[in-house]
């Protein structure tokens, strides 16, 4: 088991208001998750191995306990990711019983249908396999693990976000969402991405993990590792082509915000152990996760909406 | 997200025992959902621009990006409005043009503020913003007043039953902190929304630029001794009346394990969240719209099993029959059990370019279920500005606000509106290609808040008359 489903946590002891924050949050998210399996026909997880996909997946289970997941899991693999997590995915998938779909961007460059980027970085390359492998196995709901509070474009994303049969997201086409009424009508060959984490905060994740101990990969915590510095972060020496001859290894106590393509996710330089010690580097942190830690963020403000609009996570 | 250096919140905040009363009196929650309106220009980006900077809410590199802007557009000081702004189309257009959701914390309470248009060709925007809050911020500009918009912003949050309203009297800079000023748009305002059944209703002096008031109490007002914008914000007590009314559980799902649950494969549970008031084990309820009765056996979560749940919980019932319950069905309490109607009003709405027009063959979502709809007579427009009924339309169209008859092909069990959507909201939805037509409160809003500024509180029993029952 990675999750304590069984073991009912932390209620024993006194409730506080941030747990009557964290339950309001859970409810609302089960109540999302509830209703993808009550409106959809093929639902499915994007389930990265990294820890909003992990909670996703840990609500999930909760909110249909105890009845067996009515969800699959996806994984778009770059094949660039690192082996604590790929580890972690494969153990957290056979304790579960859980059905997972790997698409692989590896064969998709193999057969042409994708090339490789000159700088080597595959995280704008799991798009098309994202939609080939939705297209394919006829996913009508896509369950992912962002938040509002990631980036700015995602600050207006919608509970349930209408994509078209390209995958793209039409800011126009989004419809109103009011009160706790999500719509998830969609044409054949459109589906609908929903984020049952939209209004949890980088803090809230971690003190939920906290509450709930859920097990995360163990690159989250602070470890020893070769790195050099690119683009202003640490990034892991490693067969997807870094470092380069300019560029310096050095072992350093690092951890890692968020887990992605070795290419363009950086660590930072942490001592936190646990996640108590995680949470309280957080609180003094002055950098959003993904301004720390993905490189092809900074490519420019408008990164991330108009990666959006080609059918982005 | 809170970065304040506040190393144990998780420890030494307050034990909120009252988090779950049963009494539907004022509770502090953790979490406060506001939303901010105002006419354009009148400081609203500038404002939740300083709320989270001065509240040390915004991260380095946000600040950074938003320096960089200010830089390349020739501004020697950082445009706080930078960090607020959202999609590409707007920051061309240089307005905001959807609702955009921030987050942030300070050592008392948790945020989550919509940040909303609220010109009149965005209405559907605002309704979205005010369908949960809490509490509304309307800004007006010391030196115009309380004018057109500003009524209008009032007047949607009241129809949305947002039981709060912090009026914001910004640029006071600019009046030269002016107490008459603020004075006659306070009393202007009042006199406004004492038609409005509004039930609180604070008003404070600012100047987002200058941070006058904000986070912290100016020294240049010396005539004011209320709190800041965020102290109001921090401490506001907001009426939650969920828990106390009879309760309302949409069943979202049936959760059948079989074989998978060796401990009890015959395990049958009823998954949803409890939409108003409370349950517990023992509790006689009526399964509607089929009007079957029974008691529940038992309150569960994955953590185990409750004592009871409140509204806003997602759990699953367990119930002492085996009756015929499915996704769409309505879990009432057997006192005030609503009766399942095919015919009633609602005030809708309209949220997309297609206009909604009598005869119209739609969707109705209502809680968990969807059914089929014929949208029958306009009965009146609504003039937002002045709350007047207008007769005659012939549709409903983009941004209009109407009572509007609605028969539907299953009788469907539902209760007037109630605040932030707990009962009473639906979506109407084409079925051709799936859009939301229009989102809607049932029963006549409108005669529901001018009766409620009459006799408070009463609110419901108006409502009630608002409703008619099927043929
Ligand atoms: N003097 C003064 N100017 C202000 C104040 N608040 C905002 N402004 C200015 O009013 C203009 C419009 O503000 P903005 O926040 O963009 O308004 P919005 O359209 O409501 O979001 C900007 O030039 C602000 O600098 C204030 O309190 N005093």
């Amino acid at each position: 088991m990675t999750s304590t489903l069984d073991a009912a946590p932390a209620h024993s002891r006194p409730r506080t208001a941030l747990d009557s924050e964290l339950d309001a949050l859970e409810s609302e998210s089960i109540h999302i998750l509830r209703e993808v399996a009550g409106e959809f026909d093929r639902p499915v997880i994007l389930f990265s191995g990294g820890k909003d996909s992990i909670l996703v997946l840990h609500l999930a289970r909760k909110a249909f306990f105890p009845a067996a997941l009515p969800f699959a899991l996806l994984h778009v693999d770059t094949g660039h990711n690192f082996d604590e997590v790929i580890s972690y995915r494969d153990r957290v998938v056979v304790a579960g019983n859980l059905r997972l779909h790997v698409a692989h961007v590896q064969d998709w460059l193999d057969d042409g249908r994708l090339t490789e980027r000159p700088d080597g970085t595959r995280n704008p390359l799991q798009t098309v396999p994202l939609l080939d492998s939705i297209n394919e196995l006829g996913f009508d709901a896509v369950i992912g693990g962002a938040r509002r509070d990631e980036e700015r474009s995602r600050a207006k994303e919608r509970i349930f976000s209408l994509r078209d049969a390209f995958g793209g997201w039409d800011p126009r086409r989004q419809r109103p969402e009011l009160w706790d009424l999500y719509n998830g009508r969609h044409a054949p060959g459109e589906h609908v991405r929903v984020f049952p984490l939209s209004n949890w905060t980088e803090l809230d994740v971690w003190r939920y993990i906290e509450r709930e101990q859920i097990d995360l990969p163990e690159i989250y915590f602070a470890h020893e590792r070769e790195v050099f510095a690119r683009s202003g972060m640490w990034l892991t020496a490693g067969a997807w082509g870094g470092p380069r001859d300019t560029e310096t290894v050095v072992r350093r106590q690092v951890r890692y915000r968020t887990v992605g393509d070795m290419s363009c996710t950086g660590a930072v330089d942490s001592t936190a152990g646990d996640v108590r010690e995680v949470i309280t580097e957080i609180m003094a942190t002055r950098i959003t996760e993904r301004g720390a830690t993905r490189a092809d963020d900074q490519l420019g403000e408008a990164a991330m909406e108009d990666r959006k609009r080609e059918g982005y996570f | 997200m809170s970065l304040l250096p506040d190393t144990d919140t998780d420890t030494d905040t307050d034990t909120d025992t009252t988090a779950h009363t049963d009494t539907g009196t004022p509770i502090v929650h953790g979490l406060l959902r506001f939303a901010t309106a105002g006419s354009v220009d009148d400081g609203k980006s500038t404002l939740v621009g300083r709320l989270l900077f001065d509240s040390k809410s915004v991260l380095s590199d946000t600040l950074a990006a938003a320096e960089r802007t200010s830089t390349a557009r020739g501004s020697a000081t950082v445009d706080l409005s930078l960090l607020v702004d959202g999609l590409r189309a707007e920051r061309e257009q240089g307005i905001t043009i959807d609702v955009a959701y921030r987050y942030f914390a300070t050592d008392k309470r948790t945020f989550i503020l919509a940040d909303t248009p609220w010109h009149v060709q965005y209405t559907r925007n605002t309704i979205t913003g005010a369908s949960t809050a809490d509490l509304v911020i309307i800004l007006v500009d010391a030196r115009t007043g309380v004018v057109a918009q500003t009524r209008r912003h009032a007047t949607v949050a009241a129809l949305l039953g947002v039981p709060e309203i912090l009026l914001a009297v910004n640029k006071i800079d600019l009046v030269e902190y002016d107490q008459k000023v603020f004075d006659t748009i306070t009393a202007d305002f009042h006199a406004f929304t004492a038609g409005l059944g509004i039930p609180a209703v604070v008003a404070i002096p600012i100047s987002a630029l200058n941070g006058d008031n904000v986070v912290t109490r100016s020294g240049r007002i010396g005539w004011y001794d209320g709190p800041s914008v965020l102290e109001h914000l921090e401490t506001v007590e907001v009426l939650d009346s969920r828990s106390s009314a009879p309760l309302r559980f949409p069943v979202q799902y049936v959760i059948r394990p079989g074989s998978d649950y060796a401990a009890d494969p015959d395990y049958r549970g009823y998954a949803g969240r409890v939409a108003a008031g409370t349950v517990r084990s023992g509790d006689e309820i009526v399964v509607l719209p089929d009007g079957h009765r029974t008691t529940v056996t038992g309150v569960e979560t994955a953590d185990g099993p409750r004592e009871r749940a409140a509204a806003g919980d997602s759990v699953t019932l367990l119930l002492a029959d085996d009756i015929d319950i499915a996704r769409g069905d309505l879990i009432a309490g057997v006192v005030d059990a609503p009766t399942p109607v095919n015919e009633f009003v609602a005030t809708l709405t309209a949220v997309n370019d297609k206009a909604l027009t009598p005869g119209m063959r739609a969707l109705l979502k209502y809680g968990t279920t969807t059914t089929r709809v014929i949208v029958g007579a306009i009965e009146h427009l609504l003039d937002i500005d002045t709350l007047t009924e207008l007769d005659g339309a012939a549709s409903l169209q983009l941004n209009d606000i109407g009572l509007v008859r609605l028969r539907t092909a299953d009788p469907l069990p539902v209760d007037p509106y109630q605040p932030r959507g707990a009962v009473g909201a639906l979506l109407i939805i084409d079925p051709a290609d799936g859009i939301t037509l229009a989102v809607g409160m049932v029963g006549d809003r409108r005669a529901a808040i001018t009766a409620a500024s009459d006799v408070r509180c009463q609110a419901v029993a108006t409502e009630n008359d608002a409703l008619t029952p099927g043929p």
